[in-house]
């Protein structure tokens, strides 16, 4: 069973919120481990897998952007887990203006930091984090609606355009964190999307 | 379903609370004498094992077999606890995965001595009840890592408890406010007990209480209050008093009864600060009495950098919850160091409006124990805990670096599966490390275990082994393996790194069905003795102290008192002990009333020394 069927949602990535958190309370009402104690110990564990499944699809799906990170793999039939991917491949479209960044970040691993080194590694990711942010408005705004108005025929291409946008993101979220590591912050500034 | 206790094992006093069925509402069940707080205290005597306030009471008269705050060594090894060990008056050694303490000529764990608190609260539960109860919730600190809740379920299957669930203190609270005095909303519950801190973030919403982060420090409490106000304490009576001690040759820091003492003092000093602004401290020692007033303002900034600590976690736990300061609607004063002013005041400050408190801070976590134990028994169906997993969990994987599988604040039961297969011909063994925590190393995380998975031969790469971690309703880790050719289950042999094994623990709950002092005649036999020994302690001080302030009559009849004391103490009957020990202390009423005027004569105009000194509750 996948997340939208666990909900009993269509395939669509325009998510009303509250409505979502209403059919997770309802679900983890009658799933929930507290309500199955005099289950049969056989059984317990399966009680157990019903809940995780609950509370991973309410976990993904809550969040835009997982949301459209899972449907993507669920399209393509991909391994379904969160995370653990390798480091993400620059984008051709993205290639040309990081090079400029590369040499500045491979600059700044060489030695110590000049202010100069340091004002454009600032500029860059101040840059990136305004890209990073409108890539995210761009996957969970046009790209969604695109995906949830597209007929059978117009669906490759929408999937096509919200995997493009994920991996640019994905490229521009380990470049950030780098530049903030080559600046010695802690905080990349790239919060995780929750609730 | 039969009926479910909820405790609330603390470090400082564990309670525990059932749900009245005519009410709907949770009560504390008291003992015998009225007292809801059992303090966590266990003393080891030639006779046997006394628990609560009659351990309390010789803890300064006998500190090396007698066990305190022995919750902040639950589920650790020694390297975790060595740097406190200094300030702990019993012995710990290292052992296999745990501890050892060295106490009463026995070598017992943090497991078995947390399970004397624990059979002594089932025991309560029984005589209130009039039946046998086997069931528990009990709670932990919501940083507790899967170590720590397993020992703690170690201790109630010690105690003969079937621990149906291990909920967390703060989300405990939480519940019990629920019921009566929460709106619904965005809370935020600060809990700073004993020994440990916590923060979570909740949700409350048509009776589902849905925590979205939670963090915290396992290692922050009032005790540590206690430990820096100890340590000026000590200075303050070396600098002031250099002359005596050098005379009498008293080392005060190699005294472990005096550092006992200075303790207590430092303790008895915070608790009643946080009602008063000044208080004097009066602590007779050998040879002299050291006397001083001191202010909250002087405690505060002792304390100051502890209280400061637990604001990181707090900031932590709001970012985990995509949440600032504003959007937090109510704030939830748990555990007994909350009624320290300088606590509620940064409270305040962090999240800019007045925190709750009008359930009992020491009481709040075991009702809300109680009111999980009546939803688990199906006695409540409209309320509903999602709680969280506190820390991340990870694999070990090549370089020493974590891969995490299951990321903190999921909510709990959550599972991941993992593929693995093997990389050499003939490989029949997949060994896998799974560690708790938020750095990227494995070294600096927590090293939960290592899972030996084991497989029939094959060619390297062949094996699909699909293994998969299931975090359960309690916090703990579960693995399963399956290897996905023959869809075989495949073995796992769990070695934790902390912990008692399976026949350790079946050994122990043997043990302490031999060992206990079964008979309650028995028990209350040892508590007389012992509060005799107390009673003797101090007439014995009283009397050289006041050598001059009493008249003869006066000496003869204390002595006459201490005398019969002494034969009655060792005999078997607990009436004449008792008696005898009244009797002791009625002959020292006036005596020690004239030693503490004398004590404190002149620092307090004309109050009574009586009743400044006297020690809220």
């Amino acid at each position: 069973m996948n997340f939208f069927e666990v909900f009993e949602l269509p395939r669509r990535l325009t998510i009303d919120g509250d409505d979502l958190q209403r059919r997770f309370y309802a679900l983890a009402r009658r799933t929930h481990p507290d309500f199955h104690q005099s289950a049969p110990p056989a059984e317990r564990a399966a009680v157990e897998e019903r809940a995780a499944l609950v509370n991973a699809a309410y976990r993904t799906l809550r969040d835009p952007i997982a949301r459209v990170d899972y449907l993507v793999r669920l399209e393509e039939g991909r391994s379904t887990r969160e995370g653990g991917e390798a480091r993400p491949k620059a984008p051709p479209a993205l290639l040309a203006e990081m090079f400029e960044i590369q040499e500045a970040l491979a600059e700044a691993k060489a030695g110590p930091l000049d202010d100069a080194t340091r004002a454009t590694l600032v500029e860059q990711r101040d840059r990136l984090l305004e890209r990073y942010g409108a890539e995210e408005r761009r996957l969970t705004g046009p790209l969604a609606a695109q995906w949830d108005g597209a007929a059978p025929a117009e669906r490759p291409d929408a999937l096509a355009a919200l995997k493009a946008a994920l991996a640019a993101r994905a490229y521009l979220r380990t470049v950030i964190t780098d530049l903030a590591e080559a600046l010695g912050e802690e905080e990349s500034g790239v919060a995780h999307h929750r609730h | 379903m039969s009926r479910i206790i909820g405790i609330d094992l603390g470090t400082t006093n564990s309670l525990v609370a059932y749900v009245d069925e005519k009410s709907g509402l949770p009560r504390v069940i008291p003992d015998a004498e009225g007292r809801t707080l059992l303090p966590s205290v266990v003393g080891f005597t030639p006779d046997g094992l006394i628990v609560g306030e009659a351990a309390r009471r010789q803890l300064a008269r006998r500190p090396a077999h007698t066990v305190y705050s022995v919750k902040r060594l639950m589920g650790r090894g020694y390297e975790d606890v060595k740097n406190e060990l200094a300030y702990l008056p019993f012995t710990v050694a290292p052992a296999e995965g745990t501890v050892k303490l060295r106490v009463g000529g026995r070598e017992v764990t943090p497991p078995e001595v947390s399970a004397a608190v624990l059979k002594a609260l089932k025991d309560r539960a029984e005589r209130h009840f009039g039946e046998e109860v086997e069931k528990a919730v009990i709670t932990v600190p919501a940083y507790f890592n899967d170590a720590q809740r397993q020992a703690t379920r170690d201790a109630g299957r010690i105690a003969g408890l079937d621990v149906v669930r291990i909920v967390n203190e703060p989300t405990a609270a939480s519940l019990a406010y629920g019921l009566q005095r929460l709106e619904e909303g965005v809370i935020a519950v600060y809990d700073l007990g004993g020994g440990t801190f916590d923060v979570s973030i909740l949700r409350v919403k048509d009776g589902v209480f849905e925590v979205l982060a939670t963090n915290g420090d396992t290692h922050l409490g009032g005790d540590d209050f206690d430990r820096v106000l100890q340590l000026w304490l000590l200075e303050d009576v070396q600098a002031r008093h250099h002359a005596e001690l050098t005379r009498d040759c008293v080392d005060l820091a190699r005294d472990a009864e005096l550092m006992q003492e200075l303790r207590l003092a430092a303790e008895a000093a915070k608790i009643r600060l946080s009602a008063e602004e000044r208080t004097t401290l009066a602590l007779p020692l050998p040879g002299f009495t050291y006397r001083r007033d001191i202010t909250r303002a002087e405690i505060e900034r002792l304390i100051e950098p502890l209280v400061g600590k637990t604001l990181g976690p707090c900031r932590r736990a709001l970012a985990d919850a995509g949440l600032t300061p504003a959007d937090i609607e109510q704030v939830v004063l748990v555990g007994g160091s909350t009624r320290v002013p300088l606590v509620r005041r940064r409270v305040r400050e962090l999240f800019g409006r007045t925190p709750h408190s009008q359930l009992n801070p020491d009481e709040v976590v075991a009702l809300g124990a109680a009111v999980q134990a009546h939803i688990l028994a199906g006695g409540i169906t409209d309320m509903l805990l999602l709680d969280v997993t506190p820390l991340s969990l990870g694999i070990e994987s090549l370089g020493g670096i974590v891969n995490v599988l299951i990321p903190r604040n999921t909510t709990v039961p959550t599972s991941a599966r993992e593929m693995f297969t093997t990389s050499v011909d003939g490989q029949t063994l997949v060994d896998l490390h799974v560690v708790q925590g938020e750095r990227e190393l494995v070294k600096d995380c927590r090293s939960l275990g290592r899972f030996e998975l084991r497989i029939d031969p094959m060619p390297a790469g062949m094996p699909k082994i699909e293994v998969t971690f299931l975090i359960d309703a309690n916090g703990i880790l579960q693995v399963q393996a399956r290897e996905q050719r023959t869809g075989k289950a495949a073995s796992i042999e769990v070695k934790p790194t902390y912990g008692l094994s399976e026949p350790e623990i079946e050994r122990m709950i043997e043990e302490s069905f031999t060992y206990a002092e079964a008979d309650v005649e028995t028990r209350m036999l040892i508590e007389a003795r012992n509060e005799a020994d107390t009673v003797l302690t101090h007439a014995g001080r009283a009397l050289r102290q006041g050598a001059e302030l009493m008249s003869p009559e006066e000496r003869i009849a204390i002595e006459a008192a201490v005398g019969a004391l002494r034969s009655a103490r060792d005999s078997d009957d607990r009436e004449r002990i008792h008696g005898a020990t009244v009797a002791v202390n009625q002959a020292t009423e006036h005596l020690a009333e004239v030693l503490m005027d004398a004590a404190l004569k002149g620092a307090l105009g004309s109050r009574r020394a009586a009743e400044i000194l006297k020690e809220p509750q």
